[in-house]
């Protein structure tokens, strides 16, 4: 098969469908038990740290 | 050491050059290569002379200075753009502006894309480096990766803008919307993005905070997204190495879907999401909450990521583009509404429990319709998509309508937005020198928009109902010229509402100008050790 058609017929096959599910996948990842804290606490990050690099001993694991 | 072999290279830079400019064929080349020559002289004195110094840097401090040398470029270069846009609109109301004495110079045709790469590229570009030097650091808790290559790529950016500017005045382009700078200038910023990357990516790589907070992952699309549309769309073959023409690889339609993949996703990438990532810093920063949704935020990073690229072909309907090309394109585009709104939202929202911000700071009102001409014009921009509706929109003036709601309101004011942030910030000022002043910005730039974009969808439609107008035998009742006179008072209006907007920026250069000079310091800084948390 000439490169084209198999590029072509790949994309609007397994890709797409692999692309799709990744997304699908970010979602249910997003939502997964346990998130919220996290993500309330990464949501803090601009306002830790506005004058000063973080020092080895601040620094989180 | 290492200077030396800078000497070595900015020598052999300056003498290639001097060649380059005696064997020129045509004048843009041979302006172009007196620059570059000009420029490396002088950085070969410059190195010269400091050979044998050594600089101690601080590394428990953040980069600053190269971002305030950013802050100042992102202000002059948008009076600049700006004034360009005011002068080009004029010219197009009254044609006697593209005046005689410098035909082929400075006629509307040669300052258009000066206007457009101006705003875009210039004002927009160092924006998005400053903030993105600032958002890296404070939201990585790490000193800039690479130490003075953020200079190089801070420079090597303006030397770019000078290029691609003097070209397209003396004819050095390539014709490509946006992308109009000739093959040596491409790869000079090739060269500058690819450190840019290293520099962002280096920072990233050195956090001292597990998480990469989500602004980051905006500016990164940003940049990873932006070199790649910019080495493929630019793959060219110069005619003479000694001349700026060069040949696209691509030819025909596939060359302009591959200019249009790369220019909606110009709009996408840059002019989306990376002031995006602004967005995601500077509003929670302003108005001291954290962002509305962190879910929703991570979702409305993917979402749009996967839809813009698709985008493009709706720029060509009805054009020799397959049908199913343009069908994609337009559904992609219409499904692009939701991630935009999701996003949109996100910002708005950040404001819950603390609306009455709006009425005591202007700032963030500047931030909040921001994000208020992003719902709308990415409200427009699909709508205009579908291919009914385009049949009507395009080649008219409403495109350029949807094109400056997008650009002035959502890409300039939360610029304006940020810039009001950082330079307090930056220059360790308690506030800024004046809040009324903030609101006299905010004003004139508001009903400047708001009269821009009135005008041109009043135009826009009329001319597009104009083109399509026959008669009963089936002959078009108007002529082009029919239709360009028509449009002459809503022209005036569109000059009028951009030299508000111009003003605005004006006043807005005069406040942070004054807000150095004058504000009161910051107590904090004045102390002498100030813990980090």
């Amino acid at each position: 098969m000439e490169t084209y058609s198999f590029l072509r017929e790949f994309a609007d096959s397994w890709m797409l469908l692999g692309l799709f599910l990744f997304f699908v996948g970010i979602i249910f990842w997003v939502f997964r038990p346990g998130a919220s804290k996290e993500y309330r606490d990464n949501a803090n990050i601009p306002f830790r740290h506005a004058d000063k690099p973080a020092t080895h001993k601040e620094a989180r694991p | 050491m290492v200077n030396y072999f800078k000497l070595i290279a900015l020598g052999l830079i300056t003498f290639f050059a001097m060649i380059a400019a005696n064997y020129a064929r045509d004048l843009a080349y041979m302006v172009h290569a007196l620059i570059i020559a000009g420029v490396s002289f002088g950085l070969f004195i410059w190195v010269l002379r400091g050979t044998g110094t050594k600089t101690v840097i601080a590394q428990d401090e953040y980069m600053d200075d190269v971002i305030r040398y950013g802050v100042i470029a992102t202000a002059f270069w948008g009076v600049v753009g700006f004034l360009a846009g005011v002068f080009i609109a004029f010219q197009l109301a009254f044609p006697v502006l593209n005046f005689d004495w410098a035909q082929g110079y400075a006629n509307f045709g040669r300052l258009r894309p000066l206007h457009t790469s101006a705003v875009i590229f210039a004002f927009g570009g160092n924006a998005l480096l400053a903030t993105s030097f600032y958002v890296v650091q404070r939201t990585s808790a790490a000193r800039l990766w690479g130490g003075n290559l953020a200079w190089f790529v801070f420079w090597g950016y303006q030397l770019f803008i000078v290029l691609a500017a003097t070209g397209y005045v003396l004819g050095g382009t390539q014709s490509k919307e946006y992308a109009e700078p000739e093959w040596y200038v491409d790869l000079w910023l090739t060269i500058v993005w690819v450190c840019y990357l290293a520099i962002y990516l280096g920072t990233i790589i050195k956090r001292k905070e597990p998480h990469i907070y989500v602004a980051n992952w905006f500016y990164l699309a940003f940049i990873v997204t932006i070199a790649m549309l910019h080495v493929i769309n630019n793959l060219t073959i110069p005619v003479s190495i000694f001349g700026s023409k060069s040949v696209i690889v691509w030819a025909g339609v596939q060359d302009a879907m591959v200019q249009w993949w790369y220019g909606h996703n110009a709009v996408g990438f840059f002019l989306t999401a990376g002031f995006l990532g602004m967005m995601y810093y500077f509003i929670p920063k302003q108005a001291e909450r954290p962002v509305f949704s962190y879910k929703l935020s991570i979702i409305h990073f993917w979402a749009l990521i996967f839809l813009y690229i698709w985008a493009g072909p709706h720029h060509l309907h009805y054009t020799a583009l397959p049908d199913w090309a343009s069908t994609l394109g337009m559904v992609f585009s219409v499904i692009l509404w939701m991630p935009s709104w999701g996003g949109m939202i996100n910002g708005l929202m950040t404001l819950s429990g603390a609306w009455d911000k709006l009425r005591t700071d202007p700032v963030i009102r500047m931030m909040v319709i921001s994000v208020g001409f992003y719902g709308m014009s990415t409200f427009e921009g699909p709508m205009m998509s579908i291919r009914a509706v385009n049949s009507l929109s395009h080649y008219t003036d409403w495109t350029i309508g949807h094109v400056h709601s997008g650009a002035l309101g959502w890409n300039g004011m939360i610029t304006f937005g940020a810039l009001y942030y950082l330079v307090p910030a930056l220059w360790k000022r308690d506030r800024l020198y004046s809040l009324s002043l903030v609101s006299w910005h905010f004003w004139l730039a508001t009903i400047g928009i708001v009269l821009y974009a009135a005008s041109m969808w009043v135009t826009g439609i009329m001319e597009g109902l104009m083109w399509r107008e026959v008669d009963a035998n089936g002959f078009l009742v108007n002529s082009f010229a029919d239709t360009v006179a028509a449009k002459f008072p809503m022209y005036v209006v569109r000059g009028l509402g951009g030299v508000m907007f111009l003003a605005g920026a004006l006043i807005m250069c005069y406040n942070l100008w004054m807000t150095v000079r004058k504000a009161p310091a910051k107590e904090a800084s004045l102390s002498v050790a100030v813990p980090a948390e």
